[in-house]
Parts: structure tokens; C-alpha cells; sequence
């Protein structure tokens, strides 16, 4: 039964990517030909520090079972400083992730430089497998099980 | 700027227990400055709250306002209308805003999320610091712009102690206030007022005895 189960499960994972770096790598992948997985959404940002633990935590409140961010080498942010501010941004989300119960090890933060369209598809391989190892979103779990047992309910 | 701080989460949590509709009411004020309690912050807290009691197989129901201060009675009003069917408040202001919720609600239960730590100022961002002890009788013009009631841990008002030491406080790992009053004076060329002796504060201008009171008969609205 268990084994049913996580085959399955095919995570959605979202990824916050920069316009200068991960979109262009993600296009760069394309290009190549490069394979990786269905799992990963990617949401074109203008710049990683665009994304704020806002709307990280309402990722997973929506049901995503993992999120990244990718930015720009550091050192390299168009914006100078905006992959350093998502960077701390994304680690005060996981620790507010990891005392609500979804976890922090569902998010994390990736830098790439546009050239690096393989590092993009190897980073939405390596999530991917992260998030099937970690399972579903815990409040996806819930949800799924509410349905099953014909409960009610907005969770807002 | 009053500069505060969330409560930990858990803290938060615990005093909702058995509340399962509940208004988030964050401020534009002060606490939005120190990035504590204004919109952003509101939408955070709510979202964790929400998260964190739907995975305990209690599902919380928010509604998020902000208001533009919630230390005046004309924003304060406007919750007026969100609040049937609501269990409390749970209020994102300094201490003032919480009490001033409770006083206009008398019927919600308010809970503050915030601990509301002092008067300061930004020094950079992310790092605030105390600067006024409001202490009712404000003495800062003695002492070059330099608070030694608030910033000499001992509020000596004719410093520095025995414990300075090459600048630095004995008490705590900060700059001795009276080295930097020294320092300003000396800047300025205006040493010799440093001889001058301070009598002793009158503190019942201070926070003792009850809550202190402005009052303005030129700005009042009624008579």
C-alpha cells in the first residue's frame, strides 16, 4: 500500500526563478535538450530578492510540496544585493516552515548563472527527488484525508 | 519609533486555543517601520497560524486588516464593521494599540502578538536601538543630544560612573553614554557645561504613578 502511494506521488515543487539567471538557464535546458522532471513550475521573478516569505509560505499553504528560489551567482545579482536578501529571506522561512510542521528542508535556495542550463535542470532533478523522499506537503495529507472522509472546509 | 518584536510563535499559538475565527488587525505605525507588525508581517503571522492549526486538525479562519494607526480613534473604528462572528483580535501593534482595540471593543477579546520592547531609532536595517527612557522632562539639551537617562545604565544624570571604561559600559557591552556625551561636548567646544552640576531629576514626571496625560485645550474639538 505504502508503495502505491509514493509511486503515485508526483510532487509540485515551485520554483521562484530570476529573470537574468534560472529563467535564462531554464531556456538554455530547453535548448539542449536537457531532460528534468514535470514536477517543477516555474514562476518568472525579475529578480530572486523580489520574493518575499510571503509568498513563499503561500506557496505551501496552497499545496506545493517543495519551493526553491534561484538567483544569481552571488556577486553577480543585477540588482546587486537582491540573490544575498533572498537568500536570507528563504532561510527565515524555513525556520518559520520548520516550527509550523511543513518543514524547512522543503524549500530552499539555488544560485546559477544563465550559462548554466544543465545546473538548472540538475537542480530540478535534485529537488525532485528531495521532495519524493520527504513526501507530500503535510497539509495536502490532511486535505486528501478531509475529502476522503467527506469533511467540509476552506482552510482560510 | 515605538520598536517592537513578534512573540514566538508558540506563545501565539497557545493563547488561541479553542478560537477558530479570528481577526488579524496589523499597524501602519511605528511597527511597520520596524518591520514587526505592519501588512506584511500580518499576512505572515496569518499564514503560519492558518498552517500550523489546520495541521493540528484544527483549522483557524482569519481576516487580516491593517490599519493606517491603531493609536487613533478614527482607524480604530473602521474595524468596527469585521467583527461579527469573530472569536478575538489579534492585534500586530505596540501595547497602546492592543489597549486601545480593547477599550473601543469591549466585547472582543484582544490579544497583542507583538512585545513591545521601546522609543528608538533604526540604526541600519534590521538593527534598532533605545533611545528615549521617556522620562517626562527631557534633558538632552545639557548633554549635547546625548540620553543619559536611557542610554547610561545606571541613568546617572552626572556621569560617567567607575566602571567606564575606555568607553565602554561596565554594564553592558555598549558605548558608555557619558564617554559620548564627553565626546560631543569636547566636538563642540563646550566642555565648561559639562561643570555644570545636575540636581536631582524630578522623576514624578516619569512613568510612576499612573498613566500621564497631554493635554492641548487649543486642539481640542468639544466646548
Amino acid at each position: 500500500m505504502e508503495k502505491r502511494d509514493s509511486e503515485s506521488f508526483n510532487p509540485k515543487i515551485i520554483a521562484f526563478c530570476c529573470y537574468y539567471c534560472a529563467y535564462s538557464a531554464a531556456d538554455l535546458a530547453g535548448s539542449l535538450r536537457l531532460q528534468y522532471p514535470p514536477t517543477v513550475r516555474m514562476i518568472e521573478q525579475p529578480c530572486s530578492g523580489k520574493v518575499d516569505i510571503r509568498l513563499l509560505l503561500q506557496a505551501f499553504e496552497e499545496g506545493a510540496d517543495g519551493v526553491y528560489v534561484a538567483g544569481c551567482l552571488e556577486g553577480d545579482c543585477h540588482f546587486l544585493k537582491g540573490n544575498i536578501r533572498a537568500r536570507k529571506r528563504v532561510n527565515a522561512a524555513k525556520k518559520i516552515l520548520d516550527k509550523v510542521g511543513i518543514g524547512g528542508e522543503r524549500l530552499e535556495m539555488f544560485n546559477l548563472s544563465g550559462s548554466m542550463g544543465p545546473r538548472f535542470a540538475e537542480i530540478a532533478n535534485e529537488m525532485t527527488e528531495r521532495i519524493l523522499q520527504l513526501g507530500p506537503n503535510p497539509l495536502n495529507l490532511i486535505r486528501t484525508e478531509r475529502v476522503n472522509t467527506g469533511e467540509e472546509g476552506d482552510h482560510k | 519609533m515605538i520598536v517592537a518584536e513578534a512573540k514566538p510563535l508558540e506563545e501565539i499559538l497557545e493563547s488561541l486555543n479553542g478560537m477558530s475565527r479570528i481577526l488579524i488587525v496589523g499597524c501602519g505605525g511605528c511597527v511597520s517601520v520596524c518591520l514587526a507588525g505592519g501588512e506584511k508581517e500580518t499576512g505572515i503571522l496569518a499564514s503560519a497560524l492558518r498552517m500550523k492549526r489546520e495541521l493540528a486538525g484544527e483549522p483557524l479562519q482569519t481576516a487580516e486588516e491593517t490599519l493606517t494607526r491603531q493609536c487613533d480613534p478614527e482607524y480604530v473604528q473602521q474595524l468596527a464593521k469585521k467583527l461579527e462572528g469573530i472569536d478575538c483580535i489579534l492585534s500586530l501593534a505596540c501595547g497602546v494599540g492592543v489597549q486601545f482595540l480593547a477599550e473601543h471593543f469591549p466585547q472582543t477579546w484582544v490579544l497583542p502578538a507583538l512585545n513591545t520592547k521601546f522609543a528608538g531609532a533604526t540604526l541600519e536595517h534590521g538593527l534598532w536601538e533605545e533611545r528615549c527612557g521617556l522620562c517626562g522632562e527631557c534633558v538632552l539639551g545639557q548633554t549635547g543630544g546625548v540620553c543619559p537617562v536611557i542610554r547610561c545604565a545606571k541613568s546617572l544624570l552626572n556621569g560617567p560612573c567607575g566602571g567606564s571604561q575606555n568607553g565602554k559600559c561596565e554594564v553592558k557591552p555598549n558605548e558608555c553614554a557619558w564617554q559620548l556625551i564627553y565626546n560631543r561636548m569636547s566636538q563642540l567646544g563646550r566642555l565648561e557645561r559639562l561643570m555644570d552640576v545636575a540636581e536631582a531629576k524630578d522623576w514624578s514626571k516619569s512613568r510612576d504613578g499612573g498613566p500621564r496625560r497631554v493635554v492641548r485645550e487649543d486642539v481640542k474639538l468639544d466646548g
